[in-house]
């Protein structure tokens, strides 16, 4: 039986948001009642458009923002029960964009045993070897410890960025679009880093990108996140090859493969994302999909279990009309 | 013969830097015609920006251009003063920058930016360029175009504001877009629309399309030819069948290689890199820019500057010493072609 690293239940946060002078503020929920749960090793992908919650989850799960309501658990503790220091020592982040992440007055050196001397470890005579230990692990030169964030090229910085977040040996690393700042050829290095850590150290990932092609490539398995819901969440290989929710399809068919014989997909998204503050009724998908049904705009649906995860979706609905599920 | 829009031969740019000349773009030559998209593609520092940017005159003032050949629709545009210039730009000749929040005006309303543009270029009245915005407007898929004229960019969404810099640029009708990484800042959902509206914009005013990206999926979907820069040379160039189904030179391959395809790609399989960085293009340097990250360097490579030469198939050609065969070879063991 595997371990659950994460589980999530009925997580919501909601931000309050002034909706102008004197008017008061509304409720954005921002993330709507999710509930997930990943095993030891797996690397969960959560996708979606920008403003469907998926940062916001994250740093949940980072224990940097507390959940409005529900409950998140990491390796079977809640998070609001674990200390500040011990919560850094179970997980940790690699941001987006290197250059921004890493503090430019700070050498490498510096950045990476900075988890070190936060955590007071008892023994900083070995610091300095286990930053070049774990530098050589990342494939950064040792040489590199004394030079500074702006001598490094985009790819280097977002090794630093990852020695950091492992240096302390972490079950669970959070990566938000760890690679979408970064050139190609960069990205593949990245990304083959990243799979060869996971399988060395046995980490899990918690991966954020709007790139399918990555997804598919690192990810075990694939949340897909609509306004603050996971509408969708399987297997990697089930979701890319047997999609259920439209909104999936259509995510899926605006991923752009280098094939020049095809060409600009039509997504059929229609117009644009709605505004998160003043949802649409029922099925908050519902003015973009294009297998819209009466009750779609009317009833919210409910997960539906399926083989390899689930759904959120009328169609796949045990009450809904046969007629319609088969359409 | 299909009317020829641009033509830019042996392009240069050089900026003075601290401790010598950087050359960013060293002897780009390519055309554009009526009707067609052409791509520039290539990682960052490889000068695909600053050769937009120099076809457009619009350089830092400290970088140097030279060519021998920059005209548009046959008018040389290397050698006129600036006042001509300004009334080609935004005219005959437009430009889509990546991030539409930073190229909007802030301060002003949708409407009266639009406007601004016709009225500086053609004399017309209010009325009418507020018709043609309206427009354009709804060509570019905005509803409510009447009402939208009176708001400010920062009420639009992103992919909103990227289709008012469109429709923003099609005011004068030109016969020339420059689209600088278009669709970078955008959502993937967002990013499919955009170009599909680009596509057809273009097929319907039949103008010339020069899209700058480093986005390998979007080229192969939207180009008709494909110039694939590294360090600032045009190392392959060919239609988008070509590049991407025949790639010839080593670089292609290896960005090719680089990038996981849906379907293509074994899943969790490590993905193939290009080794080493890109080196400084400060000073000159007689050898193959790519030769120390090729992996089938030889020492031939490094002996002087390496010209583009054909490929077998007409309209294809790429700069390296391997013989069209060997790199088809290449190709093959390399699972990119």
């Amino acid at each position: 039986m595997t371990e659950t690293v994460i589980r999530a239940t009925d997580v919501t946060r909601t931000f309050m948001i002034s909706a102008g002078a004197f008017r008061g503020k509304k409720p954005l929920r921002a993330v709507n009642g999710i509930n997930l749960e990943v095993e030891r090793g797996e690397v969960l992908a959560l996708v979606g458009e920008s403003g469907c919650g998926k940062t916001t989850l994250a740093k949940m799960l980072l224990g940097l923002l507390p959940p409005t309501s529900g409950t998140i658990e990491l390796t079977g503790q809640p998070v609001n029960s674990i200390h500040r220091l011990e919560m850094a020592k179970l997980v940790q982040p690699v941001f987006q964009d290197p250059y921004s992440s890493l503090n430019p007055r700070k050498s490498i050196g510096s950045i990476i045993t900075l988890p070190l001397r936060v955590q007071n470890d008892p023994n900083p005579e070995t610091w300095r070897k286990r930053a070049e230990e774990i530098m050589e692990l990342v494939g950064l030169p040792s040489r590199l410890f004394n030079n500074y964030p702006n001598q490094l090229s985009g790819g280097q910085r977002q090794r630093v960025a990852i020695a950091r977040a492992l240096i302390n040996r972490p079950e669970v690393v959070i990566c938000d679009e760890p690679t979408s700042a970064l050139d190609v050829s960069v990205q593949s290095q990245i990304l083959n880093l990243l799979q060869d850590l996971r399988k060395e150290l046995n980490l899990t990932y918690v991966v954020i990108s709007h790139n399918l092609a990555v997804v598919e490539h690192i990810a075990t398995r694939v949340a897909v996140m609509y306004l603050g819901r996971i509408v969708e969440q399987t297997e990697t290989a089930t979701l890319f090859d047997a999609p259920e929710h439209p909104y999936t399809e259509a995510l899926l068919k605006s991923v752009l493969t280098p094939d020049p014989s095809l060409g600009i997909p039509d997504t059929q998204l229609g117009a644009a994302y709605p505004n998160p503050v003043n949802p649409p009724s029922g099925c908050t998908f519902h003015p973009r999909c294009a297998k819209v049904m009466g009750q779609c705009s009317e009833i919210a649906p409910t997960p539906t279990k399926r083989p390899h995860g689930h759904v959120e979706c009328h169609l796949y609905d045990d009450t809904a009309k046969p007629e319609r599920a088969a359409s | 013969m299909s009317e020829r829009i641009l033509e830019v031969g042996n392009l240069t740019v050089d900026i003075p830097v601290g401790n010598g000349m950087l050359h960013a773009v060293q002897g780009v030559s390519f055309h554009v015609d009526k009707g067609e998209t052409l791509c520039i593609v290539g990682e960052s520092g490889c000068g695909k920006s600053l050769t937009s940017l120099a076809i457009m005159d619009l350089l830092p003032s400290k970088a140097i251009r030279n060519a021998n050949t920059l005209e548009l629709d046959g008018e040389d545009i290397l050698n006129v003063p600036e006042r001509r210039m300004s009334d080609i730009r935004g005219n005959t000749m437009g430009m889509i920058f990546q991030e539409p929040m930073t190229s909007l005006n802030p301060a002003f309303t949708i409407g009266n930016q639009m406007v601004e543009i016709l009225k500086r270029h053609r004399n017309v009245s209010n009325a009418e360029a507020r018709d043609r915005a309206i427009y354009l407007l709804e060509k570019v898929g905005i509803t409510a175009a009447a009402s939208r004229l009176s708001q400010y960019p920062h009420q639009l969404s992103g992919g909103l504001r990227q289709r008012v810099m469109i429709a923003m640029t099609l005011m004068c009708g030109p016969d020339l877009i420059i689209a600088d990484e278009p669709t970078t800042a955008l959502d993937v959902t967002i990013q499919a629309q955009i170009l599909l509206l680009l596509a057809e914009l273009q097929r319907e005013f039949e103008m010339g399309l020069i899209l700058i990206t480093h986005d390998l999926g979007v080229v192969a979907r939207i180009a008709d030819r494909v110039a694939v820069m590294y360090a600032g040379e045009v190392v392959e160039e060919g239609t988008a069948n070509q590049v991407f189904n025949r790639p010839t030179h080593p670089y292609t391959q290896g960005l090719l290689e680089c990038i996981p395809i849906p379907g293509k790609t074994e899943r969790g399989k490590p993905l193939g890199s290009i080794p080493g960085i890109v080196p400084s293009l400060v000073g000159r340097f007689e050898a193959c820019h790519f030769a120390d990250r090729c992996p089938f360097a030889m020492d031939s490579c490094t002996d002087g500057n390496i010209a583009l030469r054909p490929a077998n198939e007409a309209g294809h050609a790429y700069r390296c010493l391997l013989s069209p065969e060997q790199c088809a070879a290449n190709a093959k063991t390399k699972g990119v072609a």
